[in-house]
């Protein structure tokens, strides 16, 4: 874990303090809220349907136990007991008073946590693999090098005021659970002729013009990532549109220069910034790397585990879901389920954060990651901790065992909270969910990512959902648009939509009868919906979507 | 010929709290839109935000919302002014929990 060092403690209490000001002067009227908008975005409050809002980064999704806490101090005491994860890797409080805001973030920085630049045209918090140090699959671990981006990306005095956010994400491992190819970049570690490296991929994202990323260089090494890196900001930065926000992302630049073009660019760029980096980030970036190293893993027996698992149904459901394989065999990665079916997708509540806490430090070496599918994961855990761990998860709604299952959905906050949402989309999931566990059938089902936005900037990723859904509002009426066959891994897809949209009251039964066609038409247990949609194409899906334009078609 | 103007309600978000208030018609900020001053004139409409728009020290955010006269006061005709008026669906918070209160 990075532990601030007393730069970073003096810059962030400097921040805190400006911005403390800068509330004071707008409360006492020497600042009009134009002026101090852009200055409130910086420091990640928005104000939003109900109330401000406070978006905190947790960067690259690690958190340790004490911050873990801090988090729910501030849900206790500023907030309405709880904090809401949202799918990059950020923690929002729905309800802080504007007076409050400066205290919170002074709290925040008392362990190494900030909201600078979770908002604004700049680039925000960079979001990896949340199994990274953990992860059988893994060639590296990302965090270091997202540290390293995280700092060199805050407060840069280039990028501060761009044509339009920038999101970074990176993976260490072939497997991608971090959808790089979704963000402006995205950046994945690469093996070549024994050197580790990266696989820079551009121009990705979804919003209202999805597009998958495409590899601008397929390998550059861990020295040349940060000047690589500054280039194609640096480029984008002076050639990308301000003057339609819609079009100003880095995705249209690419797309509109065309990706050669937009390389050469980034070369010639390359060479001239070059030689700045004359080994310091370098320096910076070993120095980074001694927080990252793995815990003294504890050696024990595992028969607990195979004792529990042989004999606890429940317990068996839940590790078959949650768990995933760790690099240390007598170790496993778990994946704490904060989808309690009905239950909002994201939220926790302060008591179950310091449960979470307080778990981590009894069996997980006192880490935490976020995901942003919305879930927390005790990256490092003993398999002969994992029945008891699992039974004080179980007592505080946090053993649901749905990781990867239809009732594993993500959902943005829509238009619950959010200003710029037309439509809802947390009662979908909480229905959705709530209806698979009545059917019980998501065991059944298997593997389904479900993703639900609440407008077309698709914070809920629904285009690359195996099934996605999009509320709009149509003639003053929500209205939920279906999309199918997205893929949010390396293998990234944008779905394609299904056909006309659901009201609010349709749209939960028209996903359980795609449930149920797949579960008609698969070959067997192993082909999952994405495979069975792959293999037959969407005809059966929209059929079963829209019975009675099939009827019409069969009478006719 | 020119639309027919749509009565409105003048609202904003409270600067300290953040909350949705409403303007009524004896110039007192109000957290209930059945207070509101129900405007059905276009250009008392205008000079109405604009009066909103002169307390920064009260509002940020003030716009004209679509409104009918209903039986206790104005009303939302869309439902992103319901949700204001009310609060989230999935947490018993907001106007909802505070009118509650009263």
């Amino acid at each position: 874990m990075y532990k601030y060092n007393e730069f970073d403690a003096a810059f962030l209490a400097e921040r805190n303090a400006q911005f403390r000001s800068q509330v004071e002067r707008r409360i006492d009227g020497s600042l009009t809220e134009d002026e101090f908008r852009p200055l409130r975005l910086m420091n990640g409050v928005y104000l939003q349907l109900h109330a401000y809002m406070l978006r905190v980064a947790i960067p690259y999704g690690t958190l340790s136990s004490d911050q873990m806490r801090q988090l729910a101090l501030l849900a206790e005491k500023w907030d309405k007991g709880y904090g809401h994860f949202t799918t990059r890797q950020n923690i929002q409080y729905n309800w802080p008073k504007l007076p409050d805001i400066p205290d919170m973030l002074d709290a925040l920085g008392e362990v190494g946590l900030h909201a600078i630049q979770t908002s604004g045209n700049t680039i925000r918090n960079v979001t990896a693999d949340h199994f990274a140090g953990a992860a059988k699959d893994e060639l590296i671990d990302p965090r270091p090098v997202a540290e390293l981006l995280r700092q060199w990306s805050t407060d840069h005095p280039e990028f501060q005021f761009m044509p339009r956010k920038f999101k970074i994400a990176i993976t260490g491992s072939p497997n991608d659970r971090a959808v790089t190819k979704a963000h402006d970049i995205g950046l994945r570690a690469v093996e070549k002729n024994g050197e580790i490296g990266f696989e820079v991929i551009v121009g990705g994202g979804l919003g209202r013009t999805p597009m998958i990323g495409k590899v601008i260089n397929e390998f550059v090494s861990k020295e040349d990532l940060l000047p690589y890196l500054e280039a194609i900001v640096s480029v984008w930065n002076i050639e990308g549109r301000r003057d339609n926000k819609y079009k100003a992302r880095i995705k249209i630049t690419v797309h509109e220069q065309g990706l050669d073009t937009f390389r050469e660019k980034v070369e010639a760029r390359y060479a001239v910034i070059r030689d700045q980096f004359g080994g310091f980030d370098q320096k910076l970036l070993a120095d980074i790397e001694q927080h990252f190293l793995p815990p003294a893993f504890r050696n024990a027996e595992t028969t607990a585990y195979t004792v529990a698992y042989d004999n606890d149904p429940v317990f068996r459901a839940w590790a078959d879901t949650n768990l995933t394989e760790h690099k240390q065999a007598d170790h496993a990665i778990v994946t704490i389920s904060i989808k309690e079916h009905g239950k909002t997708p994201g939220d926790a509540s302060a008591d179950q954060m310091r449960l979470m806490a307080h778990l981590a430090d009894n069996y997980a070496y006192g880490e935490l990651r976020i995901s942003h599918e919305q879930n927390v994961i005790l990256p490092h855990v003993h398999k002969s901790d994992l029945p008891a761990l699992h039974k004080a998860l179980k007592e505080a709604g946090l053993g649901t065992a749905n990781i990867g299952l239809a009732s594993d959905i993500i959902a943005c906050p829509g238009m619950d909270y959010c200003a710029l949402a037309t439509a809802r989309s947390i009662p979908i999931a909480q229905q959705i969910a709530t209806r698979v566990e009545e059917l019980k059938i998501e065991h059944e089902v298997g593997e389904l990512k479900i993703k639900i936005s609440g407008c077309i900037n698709a914070c809920g990723h629904h285009h690359v959902g195996h099934i996605g859904i999009l509320g709009l509002d149509r003639a003053g009426v929500e209205n939920y648009q279906v999309t199918l066959g997205g893929d949010h891994t390396e293998n990234a897809v944008v779905g394609e939509r299904a056909g006309p949209g659901f009201s609010y009251d349709q749209i939960v039964p028209a996903i359980e009868r795609l449930m149920l066609a797949y579960l008609e038409l698969r070959t067997s247990a192993e082909e999952r919906f994405i495979d069975a949609y792959r293999r037959v194409g969407p005809a059966p899906f929209k059929a079963a979507l829209y019975p009675e334009a099939e009827e019409k078609a069969n009478a006719a | 010929m020119a639309r027919k103007f749509t009565p409105k309600v003048v609202t904003a978000n409270h600067l300290l709290e953040g909350d949705v208030i409403y303007l009524t018609a004896d110039d007192r900020w109000t957290r209930l839109m059945c207070e509101a001053e129900l405007i059905e004139d276009e250009a008392h409409a205008q000079v109405r935000l604009l009066h909103a728009q002169a307390q920064p020290e009260i509002t940020v955010g003030a716009y004209l919302a679509d409104a009918v006269a209903g039986e206790n006061g104005p009303e939302p005709t869309h439902f992103r002014e319901d949700f204001r008026r009310t609060g989230p669906s999935n947490y018993f918070h907001g106007k909802q929990a505070a009118n509650a209160e009263v």
